[in-house]
């Protein structure tokens, strides 16, 4: 880097996503115009401090309509901040910016509502029934939580932690996809193995006196401890 | 509106079919119209159990390959006149069932009877989820010992994901039997008690039927041991499953050691 560089401030830049509208004007403009006006009238604020852009696929064919529509709908209060669907050079008049790469939110009306954020997948699993013997319960993505028991024969494996509110006579995978940090809990532990991050024990290595007692099992460096809840 | 109970176990040799021909003729006795159906096509021994061995001519494969008729097939018990067989053929295998069939005989015999009892063979084969898969009840044969209670585990939790009633978002009611249960080798701690079975299968609990000779008596002359030794403790304890099944409430008594005066002079190791 050289010293002239280094003495300007340095510019950041910002990534930050907003849904603009998108107006899709049709001939004849009049007519659609008119539209226009009514929907404004039943809702003056709709446009207010939104992004708004227009589609002018439908006039590509007529590029000598683009300069009245933008004057019309500045005469609306209506400044578009981009357009797409036109070759800007064919029109003739100063354009806003073209823009690439939109994805379609939602229909009409529906994009005005303060969009609401896509719904979070809930990264934990709930069973209310027990595991039985030869079942296998698989959820990668979080913890499993288990009111009832785990049967021998049965396994739970979990990408996070498992509670089981019952009996834990199967098997019970933690951390299945490399989260050390993930923890089994049980209400009573009769588990034919535990295993977390890929560390396992069998029934023979539990301490015996842990068997029948509320449990947990964690991971400190590279062993396992199990240790009783109360 | 008639019921279709499976009555299942996972583990081989547990009463299944004991425990079918017995709550059958109970159930038959309180003046329902029972028939029972055996699906361990190859192996059947329901024949055998009601006493009807020398009396099948078609059985299940027969109607459902259209063969015969249902009527045609159905066995009239000589005992009770409301209770009825629909024997497996012993020649054929599994693979001659069809899920279409099954249902379609089940849905006959829905029509004519109160209560169609399916006697499913052992496994969790094909012919183990037929048998269940039209089931509105089952009933769990289980012994106090851990084999048999981990098999049945494993039965409830199929019960509970591949019959057509949780295919439709629906349950089949479930109730646990538990039979050959020896009360002196339960005190000596040699099987698993009652409540460590209820714990570990978490289902309601429909009767505890205890070992007795009196069942392997039955079986040897060919007749429910409900009809056979009626006052014996195995046929009252089925009788009162039966009551149960319909809805009584009455209490489970866990059955208890009865010790004779030789015992009582002798000390405990008498047996």
């Amino acid at each position: 880097m050289t010293a002239a560089s280094r003495s300007r401030p340095f510019v950041r830049v910002r990534g930050r996503s907003f849904i603009a509208l998108v107006l899709v004007p049709e001939p004849p403009l009049d007519a659609w115009l008119d539209g226009l006006d009514a929907q404004m009238q039943r809702s003056p604020a709709y446009f207010a401090g939104k992004p708004v852009m227009a589609d002018l696929t439908a006039l590509a064919a007529v590029p000598e309509l683009v300069a009245g529509l933008l004057e019309a709908l500045a005469a609306r209060g209506i400044r578009l901040v981009g357009i797409e669907g036109i070759e800007p050079n064919a029109v003739g008049v100063e354009l806003p910016p073209l823009l690439t790469g939109g994805r379609t939110v939602a229909d009409g009306i529906a994009a005005s509502v303060p969009e609401a954020p896509p719904p979070v997948e809930p990264a934990s699993l709930l069973l209310d029934q027990p595991v039985r013997s030869g079942q296998s319960v698989v959820f990668p993505r979080g913890d499993v939580t288990v009111v009832g028991s785990v049967g021998s024969g049965a396994e739970v494996v979990a990408g996070g932690s498992i509670h089981i509110y019952g009996t834990l006579r199967g098997r019970a995978v933690a951390g299945m996809s490399g989260n050390a940090q993930a923890r089994i809990f049980c209400r009573r532990l009769e588990a034919e193995l535990l295993a977390i991050d890929g560390l396992y024990r069998t029934a023979d290595d539990i301490e015996p006196q842990l068997r029948g007692k509320p449990a947990q099992a964690w991971l400190s460096g590279d062993s396992m401890v199990v240790a009783g809840l109360d | 509106m008639a019921k279709v109970l499976v009555v299942t176990s996972g583990k081989g040799g547990v009463g299944k079919t004991t425990s079918t021909a017995a709550l059958g003729a109970a159930l038959a006795q309180s003046g329902r119209s029972v028939v029972v159906v055996d699906f361990d096509v190859g192996l059947r021994n329901l024949d055998l159990v009601m006493g009807a061995e020398r009396r099948v001519v078609f059985d299940l494969i027969n109607v459902i390959q259209g063969d015969a008729r249902l009527s045609q097939a159905l066995i009239r018990d000589k005992r009770i006149e409301t209770l009825h067989l629909l024997p497996a053929s012993q020649t054929r295998d599994k693979d001659a069932l069809t899920q279409e069939g099954v249902n379609r005989v089940i849905g006959e015999l829905k029509e004519k009877f109160d209560w169609v009892i399916c006697d499913s063979p052992a496994g969790i084969e094909k012919g183990a989820m037929l048998a269940m898969h039209n089931a509105d009840m089952a009933v769990v044969v289980t012994n106090p010992e851990i084999s048999s209670v981990r098999d049945s585990d494993r039965i409830i939790g199929m019960l509970d994901s591949k019959t057509a009633r949780a295919e439709k978002g629906e349950r089949v009611e479930k109730h646990l039997l538990l039979t050959r249960y020896n009360p002196a080798r339960a005190m000596r701690g040699e099987m698993l008690k009652v409540d460590d079975v209820l714990e570990i299968l978490s289902i309601p609990l429909l009767g505890i039927v205890p070992e007795s000779e009196a069942v392997l008596a039955a079986s040897n002359v060919g007749a429910p041991v409900v009809l056979h030794a009626p006052d014996s403790a195995p046929a009252r304890a089925y009788s009162d499953a039966a009551k149960r099944l319909q809805g009584e409430t009455l209490p489970v008594s866990v059955p208890e050691e009865r010790r004779g005066l030789m015992s009582k002079l002798f000390g405990r190791r008498v047996a």
